[in-house]
């Protein structure tokens, strides 16, 4: 278990004030010029050796990426984009971030445009998430004032930081969808390549990153990349905050160890699960994308990128989602099929039409209304879905369904019986009176 | 580094520069890949997944027509990486596409007039399933109103977005788009508001389904049952590629075809739809004025009342050869009357100031259309691309997207779709050009390239404009030895055929404003339509032509007149490229070849002219073998050819240019000429671009 001296995020509850006097109380800011002084090589590397892989829910290692920005300004100015457009259901980590560590977040985003070479940030908020752009403009107003931020600051750095505000479409948390609605155009993902760090917002070079890979980037260099790297198993370090939801008997978001199992997740924040362990069917360990995984494999499971990826499954963005025995999983998974129609930009030809047809399979699947052999050829379109579109919406589209076939077969040929069973004369799933 | 890149492509090792896609890299190895969404003269939107491939090593499939090949990487071991287009990892994932794009479709073939010609069909035969595995109802979409051209049957559409890409970066409107998203998205115009383009009937041929039809072929013939003709087309002076569709005796539809030249693979709108003007409204028999009362008569019967009418006094005939008039009635006609002595002739009815003094480099457009995707900057003087030559107005914007081009303008304000620095809209303008700005931009361009319109030639200063024009081409060095950057842009599709033939006024000869202003006993009217008769007086009028417009009811006599698609006839186009039409259909009840009327009037006159076929015409025009004349052979555009006779010095300015603003010379890009006047299509285009220039009293 994480102790307190190791949080990062210590006022993650909001229990304190966010204001940037309360933040530097909490070590916010601390340093911050020195750190800037060392240089974007410096910062790289440190970033790079505690391992952090980016916290958005690929996992890709962050300081890696920060690399890939050109060496040298051109004509071309860069630009940090951050990601705060928070829309996989199930995840609600970088809210609690912006509402009441902002000064964390802005000096993180600093240090991040230092390490790529760029003078100009803009934070792409969720479109509901007013109460986080309040905290936020507040903070970055406090900023400004104590001139941390702004041209001529006293960090050394020039740097200005906006806030953007999305109109509330999932997609636009794909990073070049993302990029595209911040440029005011319709947010529909590009194609890569190129990628944004040679060509991203307004044809210049771009990195985007999750608000809480950027939050943390500031402890990580003030207390150094071995005490980062020293949490969690090799290749998946850090610590990192968890979205606990679903039948737990006290639903959290908690900062917690990499590789934390899921039963200690579950014992020592959430009070257990509803019923007990076992009471457990499945749990979506990474938000709303990725596959489930049954009771039985997860219990004792690391919580980490390589374990849940070996259990064909991922960490995503840790929003872990827990459904206990009583839950119809059919059903749940036909209402994410059911968001994954609805938030489908529409531009590429598999997802747009495919992911209708998921979702109406799956809504006869949920009554049983459905022919035996549709389960396969349910799976096989999931499998046309997946890896035929520019980004990874059909994707994440496929993949609960695909979980769900997986490990639940039994359950949905179980449903198929059961409304055949008083319709025995009827063959088939249509009836002749609907 | 190499600008190529080695690849293996189904086995096959090929090297191609680094910029191809890899889906022009499949097909230099010769494999063919499907495709919707994708267009080589359009942006790439990488949104159909139709022409996915495999990339050995790769983790998905590759959209081969968004994947540049420098992009790519070897394979570890330093070989070419390996691509393959065939195979069954490819085609599943092609039947995939091609299965989710069927899903939602109507399958409605046998009622859609894409039948035939649908790319999605096609594809379907390669890539689809024997039966449906879709057991839920397909999605149905609002039909949307796009104006009177294009016929929307939306639940056909597979939102490639070609359409959308097409408006936005050819056309330079933006009035499509795709609105909503997922499985709700719609391609729409934006509130249903007609399509103000002048290209707008190229996202027909663009569209690869049945959702984007033409309005007004709707239902009236299958693809199959057509007769093809290649042909060129007269509705302005650039002469674009264009196939007749025929069904027995009528024109069922035009289309383009590519002549990267000219017209790249689109046409205008007028180009296009005109064909219905072609049956209506036809000159298709002889009349002859009795009583007051036009009657349809013989052809000999005709022959002798126009003999009658040419017996009067040489310098009291008079002939205006109008826009449409092709290279071979012009030198007919001119043969005929010149041996009847007469010299007031003219082919240019608007009275435009050019060709008088001989040098075909002084009226046609030296440049060349293409020229202007070389250009680095262009003075537009006195003309409306947009209008006279829609085409390439589309080319001009494409130079100045993506290319460097600056472009100027001396003439009225409009909208060009594209920026441009506006001089002035009068002769002041011109006359004062060496201190505006723009100047220095042409002064500094390595290819400036000055045009002149009729808008500033069709005034009495009309000479001195075009000299102050040439005059300025040559002091910003548009004229050099490897470029010659001055030109005009016609509108008239026979302008630059009937000048090269020497229709203009003979030794002291009448211009077009003297022999229409009176005092004349008889005049001859080849097709001129668009010219002032109301001074004509008691002048017997003989009119040669296709249509009953201005000039026929006006008429004392008709010779009725095949039109462009029904003969095979020789024109110029405004760069002096020699093209020719082809017959696609029999000419109209009586009506014959132009030059075969005044093959046959040469006889009953007593001037037999000394060709009997259009052959022997056509090789009196070439001249005698080896020897270079402009009509030696199809196909000649100047380019920088045109210079040396460009360089000589303007002699004496011919009167100063009044400070009076360059008029438009079409007032009404759908009603320029008697077939499009004819036609309803083009009526109905043009009282709804009428009612959209009209401000509404709200705004």
């Amino acid at each position: 278990m994480l102790l307190d001296k190791d949080r990062i995020f210590t006022n993650l509850y909001g229990l304190h004030s966010p204001s940037l006097e309360a933040a530097k109380k909490r070590g916010a800011w601390h340093l911050t010029r020195e750190m800037l002084a060392m240089g974007p090589d410096w910062i790289c590397d440190q970033i790079k050796a505690s391992g952090l892989r980016g916290r958005g829910g690929a996992g890709f290692p962050t300081g890696l990426k920060w690399t890939f920005m050109p060496k040298e300004v051109r004509e071309r100015p860069h630009y940090l984009v951050v990601n705060g457009d928070e829309s996989e259901p199930g995840t609600c980590k970088d809210r609690e971030i912006m509402r009441h560590d902002p000064h964390l977040f802005i000096e993180g985003c600093m240090v991040a445009s230092r390490a790529m070479r760029a003078h100009k940030c803009y934070v792409y908020l969720r479109g509901e998430y007013i109460a986080e752009r309040h905290a936020m403009e507040l903070a970055i107003k406090e900023a400004y004032e104590a001139k941390l931020i702004g041209q001529d600051n006293d960090n050394g750095w020039d740097f200005d930081i906006y806030v953007h505000h999305g109109a509330g479409a999932y997609i636009c948390g794909e990073e070049t969808a993302l990029l595209e609605s911040l440029e005011g155009k319709k947010g529909q993902p590009r194609m890569k390549p190129p990628f944004p760090a040679n060509a991203g917002l307004y044809g210049c070079p771009t990195t985007v990153n999750n608000v809480e890979s950027i939050a943390v980037a500031p402890t990580i260099l003030r207390r150094g990349a071995e005490w980062f790297a020293g949490f969690g198993r090799p290749n998946n370090s850090g610590t990192k905050l968890f979205c606990i939801s679903g039948h737990v008997n006290k639903p959290c978001n908690v900062e917690e160890e990499m590789s934390i199992t899921f039963r200690d997740l579950i014992d020592t924040h959430c009070g257990g699960i509803r019923g007990g362990w076992d009471n457990l069917k499945a749990v979506i360990p990474g938000g709303s994308s990725v596959p489930m995984v049954p009771a039985e494999q997860i219990m004792d499971a690391y919580m980490d990128f390589d374990t849940l990826r070996d259990l064909k499954s991922g960490l995503g963005t840790a929003a872990v989602i827990v459904m206990d025995k009583d839950t119809d999983l059919i059903k749940a998974i036909a209402r994410l099929a059911y968001f994954y129609k609805h938030e489908s930009c529409g531009q590429c030809t598999p997802c747009r039409e495919g992911t209708g047809w998921m979702w109406r399979v799956m809504e006869r699947m949920v009554k049983g209304e459905a022919e035996h052999d549709e389960i396969d050829t349910l799976l096989d379109v999931t499998k046309q879905v997946e890896g035929h579109t520019i980004c990874a919406l059909g994707d994440a589209a496929a993949w609960p369904i695909q979980g769900l076939i997986r490990h639940f077969r039994p359950e949905i040929e179980d449903r198929i019986n059961q409304y055949r069973l008083p319709r025995a004369m009827v063959q088939g799933a249509v009836i002749a009176a609907e | 580094m190499s600008d190529t890149f080695k690849l293996n492509i189904d086995g096959q090792d090929i090297e191609v520069p680094k910029h191809y896609t890899l889906m022009q890299a499949c097909e230099e190895a010769g494999a063919e890949i499907p495709r919707f969404c994708y267009h080589e003269r359009l942006s790439v939107a990488g949104n159909c997944r139709m022409c996915l491939v495999e990339w050995e090593g790769a983790p998905k499939p590759i959209a081969s027509c968004a994947q540049t090949v420098g992009d790519m990487r070897p394979n570890r071991d330093g070989s070419a990486p390996n691509v393959r287009t065939k195979g069954d990892y490819v085609q599943k994932a092609r039947n995939g596409v091609m299965e989710f794009l069927l899903i939602n479709h109507p399958l409605d073939c046998p009622i859609c007039d894409q039948g035939g010609e649908c790319d999605l069909q096609d594809q379907a035969m390669a890539y689809g399933r024997g039966g449906s595995r879709y057991e839920e109802n397909k999605r149905a979409v609002d039909d949307k109103y796009m104006g009177p051209l294009v016929k929307t049957i939306m639940t056909r559409c597979i939102q490639c977005t070609r359409c959308v890409r097409f408006v936005a970066e050819v056309a330079g409107v933006e009035e499509i788009g795709m609105i909503s998203r997922g499985e709700n998205a719609e391609i729409t115009t934006y509130l249903e508001k007609s399509l103000t383009s002048e290209l707008s009937g190229n996202v027909i041929d663009l569209c690869p389904v049945g959702a984007l039809t033409s309005k007004p072929y709707a239902f009236n013939a299958r693809p199959w049952e057509l007769r093809k003709t290649s042909s060129i087309d007269v509705m302005d002076a650039m002469g674009a590629a264009i196939r007749v569709d025929a069904k027995g005796d009528g024109v069922m539809r035009i289309l383009p075809e590519t002549n990267e030249e000219v017209n790249e693979e689109w046409i205008s709108d007028k180009s296009r739809f005109v064909w219905d003007g072609l049956a209506r409204q036809r000159l298709d028999t002889p009349y002859v004025r009795v009583n007051g009362k036009l009657v349809p008569t013989t052809w000999g019967e005709a022959f002798e009342a126009a003999k009658a009418a040419l017996a009067a006094p040489a310098d009291k005939i008079g002939v205006v050869a109008g826009d449409l008039i092709e290279v071979e009635q012009a030198k007919a006609a001119l043969d005929l009357f010149r041996a009847m002595g007469v010299q007031n002739t003219d082919c240019r009815p608007a009275g435009a100031a050019y060709g008088t003094d001989g040098v075909r480099e002084r009226y046609i457009l030296n440049p060349t259309l293409m020229g202007v995707e070389e250009a680095d900057a262009l003075l537009l003087i006195g003309t409306n691309p947009r209008v006279e030559a829609a085409v390439w107005n589309a080319r001009i914007r494409k130079s100045w997207l993506w290319g460097e081009l600056k472009v100027g303008v001396i003439g009225e304000a409009v909208d060009l779709t594209y920026d441009y620095d506006h001089l002035g809209t009068g002769g002041d303008a011109l006359a004062n050009v060496a201190s505006s700005d723009f100047f220095k931009v042409l002064k500094d361009a390595k290819r400036p390239m000055v045009v002149v319109g009729e808008g500033a030639l069709c005034r009495a200063d009309g000479q001195a404009v075009l000299d102050a024009a040439l005059k300025l081409a040559q002091d910003v060095g548009a004229v050099a030895d490897d470029w010659a950057g001055f030109g005009v842009l016609h509108n008239a599709a026979g302008r630059v055929g009937a000048l090269d033939v020497g229709f203009v006024p003979g030794e002291g000869g009448k211009a077009t404003a003297e022999i229409l202003g009176g005092g004349m006993e008889t005049v001859v009217l080849l097709g001129a339509d668009e010219v002032d008769l109301s001074a004509l007086g008691s002048a017997k009028v003989i009119y040669v032509g296709s249509h009953g417009d201005a000039g026929a009811s006006r008429a004392d006599i008709i010779l009725p007149c095949a039109t462009y698609t029904e003969m095979d006839a020789t024109y110029a186009n405004t760069e002096g490229r020699i093209q020719m039409t082809t017959r696609a259909v029999q000419p109209k009840g009586e009506a014959r070849e132009g030059w075969a009327i005044f093959r046959a009037l040469s006889q009953v006159v007593g001037k037999t002219l000394p060709y009997d076929t259009a052959a022997a015409l056509r090789a009196g025009l070439r001249g005698p073998e080896g020897e270079n004349t402009v009509f030696s052979g199809l196909g000649f555009a100047p380019g920088a050819s045109g210079a040396s006779a460009l360089q000589t010095a303007v002699t004496g300015s011919a009167g100063t240019i009044s400070a009076d603003a360059f008029s438009t010379p079409i007032d009404d890009f759908y009603l320029t000429n008697p077939i499009a006047r004819a036609s309803k299509t083009m009526a109905e285009c043009s009282s709804l671009s009428t009612a959209l220039d009209t401000p509404v009293a709200a705004e």
